[in-house]
């Protein structure tokens, strides 16, 4: 069952059946009213399984997942933290899912309350004014964000602010979400350790640069230590400062993006809040913003009334809607959870966890693995592959033999300022003795690499697929099942 | 270390170009290819487009990355190798014989200023 690769259609048999209907008491086959053509010709072609048939089939298909439910997922720039399950329990009470968008603000008011209440509970994280709930995801936000940006530079008649500068080694999302917003994207250079370059950046500040994106700590997992004047030339400058909160895990609690002179962020709960990740998720980006900013904000928002109560409003210089509704509400609740049952103290030790963990990897795999960036990292670091080169084997041998031990492959090849690049993040989620697991396997893939080089590059052979053939699949993909029969032909 | 040839010049981008009168035939290096592993796919632009020095005329994908592809000298495309829209992996094979496109150019003085032989192995040699 191991390499179970069966489809639901496969195990169908005629006539087998997992249920049993009521005798029909109706005298009509429902059928009569629905004008002749648009009815079908032939009945559909539905698998006939038993009860027990798809059971098996779906537990066997799952068994082919791995999450952070199943081991550890050290996914450098990801933050695959654990999700706690009570965040499941609250976003699955019935008092939440039953509601419906459109019913009146007077008989929702718990979710207008708890929308509120997370909105105004990540402006006292971030050290921003407000915060907007309805961007769908992590670049949903950026671009949010950006159209924030482009109307704030609007309501003032500054029309030629049509540049904005992203680093080198940004996540792809932030060229991409300006482009989708408009803006041309100006590329800033990084220095050796992947800091922005404030001599390089310095020559592209002026009136025609709507702001500067960026991800503190940076991609590298290292903090930006010139933020405060790489803020206030951009300020000078009249532009604006996006954070990417991508990496805002190390900070939680302990340093806040609109101290360091962010004006625009987006959050992804996804990642920091421990909102589910992967697979469709589904994600959140909040976007929050500073005083001066807020209404941009899109609409609708959620206000509180004098006399505490909540209602839904809209705001005439918003810069509109970008989503049915206020986003992906179950995601909140969840985030909420998790901030609730955290509490002001706690929530205090997620960011110094975080780095601490990442730290104690880096520090016990050094040796063996070339560390091209030395000092105190934050949440995350980079390796530029094994130490010893000599070898032949790559990142991506690496990655795919800790598949073999149970583990989840790092994020590779990212960032690109390396060539054998492995971004490690093992986020505060986990135990002393997970880790210590991963670098003793880390070791091992090491000293595999040295005494016996292909067993790495034979790997793996212990997953539901081994060894597929990449170049093919990215240039021959096989998407659907027709396609697969056609293939076999 | 990655082959370099002496017939042409490079850019520190790592693409390479060789000359016949003004038609530049450019494509990328050994240590390109090399560096992006296994090419799955090559953009290239349409025949006629204008370039400009340090105008991105495609993008080289491979399993590992996507990368775009800066063009060393300005004028206009007169020809792409179709012949990797389907052969990718051609480059893999000899990134010096499969080029990429061939532009007619419009100064000739560009390709002088690029790398010689010499100084995009070293270049290599320090990345």
């Amino acid at each position: 069952m191991k390499k179970y690769d069966k489809l639901i259609f496969e195990l169908s048999r005629p006539g087998r059946k997992g249920y049993q209907l009521p005798a029909d008491k109706f005298d009509t086959d429902g059928f009569s009213e629905i004008p002749a053509d648009l009815l079908r010709k032939e009945a559909p072609v539905l698998p006939e399984v038993s009860e027990l048939d798809v059971v098996r089939h779906y537990t066997n298909l799952s068994n082919k997942n791995f999450g952070v439910d199943t081991g550890f997922y050290p996914l450098g720039s990801c933050t695959m933290k654990y999700n706690p399950k009570i965040n499941e329990e609250i976003a699955a009470m019935p008092e939440f899912t039953a509601l419906h968008p459109l019913q009146d603000a007077s008989t929702a008011q718990g979710a207008l309350e708890l929308y509120y209440n997370l909105q105004k509970a990540l402006a006292s994280l971030a050290g921003l004014e407000e915060f907007t709930l309805n961007p769908y995801a992590g670049a949903h936000g950026e671009l949010t964000g950006l159209m924030v940006m482009r109307q704030y530079h609007k309501s003032r008649g500054d029309h030629k602010r049509t540049k904005i500068i992203v680093p080198d080694t940004a996540h792809g999302t932030n060229p991409a979400s300006a482009m989708v917003s408009g803006l041309e994207v100006v590329e800033v250079k990084s220095k050796p350790n992947g800091s922005i370059d404030v001599e390089d950046l310095k020559p592209l500040l002026d009136d025609t640069v709507a702001g500067i994106m960026m991800t503190n700590p940076n991609t590298v997992g290292m903090f930006e230590t010139e933020i405060l004047e790489i803020a206030d030339l951009v300020h000078k400058a009249g532009g604006l400062l996006y954070y990417d909160g991508a990496n805002l895990n190390p900070l939680l609690g302990k340093v806040r993006p609109g101290d360091m002179g962010f004006d625009i962020m987006h959050i992804n709960l996804h990642k920091t809040f421990s909102t589910p990740h992967g697979g469709g998720g589904p994600g959140s980006g909040p976007v929050g913003v500073a005083k001066h900013l807020t209404q941009f904000l899109p609409n609708p928002r959620v206000r509180k009334a004098d006399d505490g109560s909540f209602y839904v409003d809209t705001d005439g210089e918003s810069l509109g809607s970008v989503s049915t509704f206020f986003g992906n509400f179950g995601v909140m609740m969840k985030a909420y959870a998790y901030i609730l049952s955290l509490g002001r103290d706690n929530i205090r030790n997620v960011g110094p966890m975080a780095t601490l963990n990442a730290n104690y990897i880096k520090e016990s795999l050094k040796d063996l693995y070339k560390l091209p960036i030395e000092g105190a990292c934050k949440h995350e670091f980079v390796f530029d592959g094994l130490a010893d080169k000599s070898t032949g084997v790559t990142t991506l041998n690496v990655a795919k033999r800790l598949l073999d031990f149970g583990f989840h492959a790092p994020t590779i090849y990212f960032p690109l300022l390396f060539h054998e690049s492995m971004m490690i993040e093992p986020t505060e989620t986990e135990s002393l003795e997970t880790l210590d697991e991963f670098i003793n396997v880390m070791r091992q893939v090491a000293k595999e690499a040295k005494e016996d080089p292909e067993i790495v590059k034979a790997a793996p052979v212990t997953t539901a697929i081994s060894h597929p053939d990449e170049t093919g699949a990215a240039k021959n993909p096989i998407l659907s099942y027709k396609a697969l029969k056609n293939s076999a032909k | 270390m990655a082959n370099v040839k002496d017939d042409r010049r490079y850019a520190e981008s790592h693409e390479w170009v060789k000359i016949d009168g003004d038609i530049a035939t450019i494509g990328i290096s050994d240590y390109a290819q090399h560096a992006l592993g296994d090419i799955v796919y090559v953009d290239m632009p349409e025949v006629g487009d204008e370039m400009a020095a340090g105008d991105v005329f495609g993008a080289v994908e491979s399993v590992k990355a996507a990368s775009d592809l800066i063009c060393p000298v300005s004028g206009e495309v007169i020809e792409v190798n179709e012949e990797l829209e389907d052969a990718p992996e051609k480059v893999n094979a000899d990134a010096f014989e499969n080029w990429i496109i061939k532009v007619k150019m419009s100064d000739a003085g560009e390709y002088d200023a690029l790398l010689d032989a010499a100084a995009y192995a070293q270049l290599c040699e320090n990345e």
